[in-house]
């Protein structure tokens, strides 16, 4: 003990003036430990959000949530009032936006990673999708109505699940370009090469090397992409589904709603009854979407598994 | 072109054909170079329709009225259309969300990629990812129905629908936003960096604080202004929890309308195209739109400027 602490003194004394340089660790330290704590503070305030929220709309909903609930019809009371339309019209929704935005967004992503190369015009659409990406929701829902709900009423009927599902396709297409170039991008050049040297069109290497690999990396994302086009309220109140639909819709150009919108529309009566059937209606859409996540996190562990 | 084989070899076993190989080839390129331009259009799609909309509301509403009067009802037969009533509404929440969710979010950031340890961070993030992917018509329930009753224990003069709760909520949901933009910043900057700082002889803290932060600035930066434009850009929780009553200024303790509110509200209403009223959503729809293209393409700029490249 002695030998070191003669050796740091040594170390310390040949400075000529020690005020110059003081370490001060022990504030220093002090400092680091404050620092600490505001983090974990931060941290913990994002997880504490989480669980308040979520315990809020559990205690609220779940006296509420039960069969009844979500095979009835929407009421003028609050007791016998259900979701079943809306729960349909958000199935519906999702079948629209997986036909339409899956080929249509995995294409652009084929073409724009594996075919397009670095022309002025690849530069172009990827400028404009990074933009499309930071557009505000409420936005599409003014270009679906006046595109698909006025302009194209003959095809889609209107303020129907057709215009809703379009809308929310292109709302999430660029999330799921954007993924799908990183899931292809990840794929090692080699297996293109090895395939090119085979003698294969580009084409026929995608299809049946690339692809395959990349399949998980993609589902993980446009899991993602749907779950967040069935958790969207604004457009499409903006182009007009409607807040009290006593039927389910039966085709494309039907009428309908969905359950962010039945959701709303009861949040903003102010009988608490209806408060209640909000909550019950949130728990059924965070079920949704989190058994989504959960799918989504699986296929993302197994395309890293499969990269390593 | 064919080529003769020698007889002794059986050429019927691998015979591709070329012509096919190509044909799909053409078609799939062809499909998906359609499939990328639907992007494009969508944007041309936007910009035409707001344009279209706007020049027609402004034929009827000269630009002066719409930047200089101080009310907006043009719902009323007496009509003003003064757009600074509404972008007052969307800044004061917007101001609000950033003063929780920047020091939150980016502290957040640096605990996942400093502190938390592999485990930690494993349970870490997905639970940022699902706190980002909760609907925003949750927050809307959770502001007006939980945080306003709370509020108004400590805030008496607390209205039952006020910009404080909408832009307090509006916050937590952009938290994760930026937490996960910063944190990968953050993460991208070199361990040999930090080994510098240690070797001089500073401390944790001061690696952060000194060298990895300013390293990491253009892609903070970045995430902070996405967060803005996310914020001005949000619906539901303001439409829910700020009100539909369109107020000029920035007391957060009443009843306001922001943009996106107001949009909402015509849409809910029976308007019927052609109206005023219904031009209206499309020029407020316009302003939203051009402020947050400015923010986004600012966001890009400065990465672009100010980014630090390590080897």
């Amino acid at each position: 003990m002695t030998v070191q602490d003669s050796k740091k003194s040594l170390f310390i004394n040949p400075l000529p003036n020690s005020d110059m340089f003081t370490a001060n660790l022990p504030q220093r330290y002090r400092l680091d430990r404050l620092f600490v704590l505001c983090c974990q503070v931060a941290i913990a305030l994002s997880v504490l959000a989480l669980a308040v929220l979520m315990y809020d709309f559990l205690v609220d909903g779940l006296p509420r949530l039960n069969w009844q609930f979500i095979s009835s019809f929407p009421s003028r009371k609050a007791a016998s009032a259900g979701i079943a339309p809306a729960l349909v019209g958000t199935i519906w929704m999702l079948v629209v936006v997986a036909l339409v935005a899956f080929p249509v967004g995995i294409g652009a992503g084929i073409y724009l990673e594996e075919f397009a190369g670095d022309s002025w015009f690849s530069r172009i659409i990827e400028v404009n999708i990074n933009n499309l990406a930071g557009v505000p929701s409420i936005i599409y829902g003014l270009l679906g109505l006046q595109i698909f709900v006025r302009g194209m009423e003959p095809i889609t009927g209107g303020r129907s699940v057709l215009s809703g599902g379009l809308i929310l396709s292109l709302l999430v297409l660029p999330i799921i370009i954007v993924t799908t170039r990183e899931a292809l991008r990840a794929v090692s050049d080699s297996i293109r090469q090895a395939g090119a040297a085979l003698g294969a069109t580009q084409w026929q290497v995608v299809r049946e090397q690339i692809l395959p690999i990349a399949v998980p990396g993609i589902l993980t994302g446009t899991i993602l992409a749907l779950a967040r086009a069935i958790g969207e309220t604004a457009p499409l109140v903006v182009i007009g589904a409607l807040t009290f639909v006593p039927y389910l819709p039966t085709n494309l150009q039907s009428p309908f709603t969905v359950l962010p919108i039945q959701i709303y529309n009861w949040i903003s009566r102010p009988q608490p009854a209806f408060h209640d059937n909000a909550a019950a209606g949130i728990i059924v859409l965070m079920l949704v979407l989190l058994s989504m996540n959960a799918t989504a996190i699986y296929f993302r562990n197994k395309f890293q598994k499969m990269r390593a | 072109m064919t080529f003769e084989l020698p007889s002794s070899r059986s050429s019927d076993l691998w015979q591709p054909n070329r012509q096919m190989s190509k044909l799909s080839e053409g078609a799939a390129k062809f499909i998906f170079t359609l499939f990328a331009l639907v992007s494009v259009a969508t944007t041309l799609g936007i910009i035409l329709t707001l344009i279209f909309e706007t020049i027609e509301f402004f034929q009827v509403v000269p630009l002066w009225q719409f930047l200089t009067e101080d009310r907006w009802t043009p719902l009323f037969a007496d009509a003003h259309f003064g757009i600074f009533v509404l972008v007052s509404a969307t800044l004061l929440t917007s101001m609000i969300a950033m003063l929780v969710a920047a020091p939150i979010g980016l502290l957040a950031a640096i605990f996942l990629s400093e502190y938390a340890s592999p485990k930690l961070r494993q349970f870490l993030k997905p639970i940022l990812e699902v706190l980002a992917g909760v609907p925003s018509v949750v927050y809307g329930y959770f502001a007006l129905l939980f945080v306003t009753p709370l509020l108004q224990q400590f805030i008496p003069d607390l209205q039952g629908f006020n910009g404080l709760s909408a832009g307090l909520v509006l916050g937590v949901s952009i938290i994760p936003l930026i937490a996960s933009l910063s944190e990968d910043a953050i993460y991208a900057v070199p361990r040999s960096l930090r080994d510098g700082v240690y070797a001089l002889g500073g401390t944790k803290r001061e690696s952060i604080t000194s060298v990895v932060l300013p390293a990491a600035l253009s892609g903070i930066v970045a995430s902070l202004i996405l967060a803005v434009s996310r914020a001005i850009g949000e619906t539901m929780i303001v439409t829910l929890a700020a009100g539909q009553n369109p107020t000029l200024g920035f007391n957060p303790l009443v009843p306001i309308e922001t943009m996106t509110a107001y949009i909402v509200q015509v849409s809910l209403g029976d308007t019927p195209a052609g109206s005023i009223a219904y031009k209206t959503i499309f020029a407020v729809g316009m302003t939203l739109f051009l402020i947050t293209l400015t923010l986004n393409i600012f966001s890009f700029w400065f990465v672009r400027r100010f980014r630090e490249k390590y080897e």
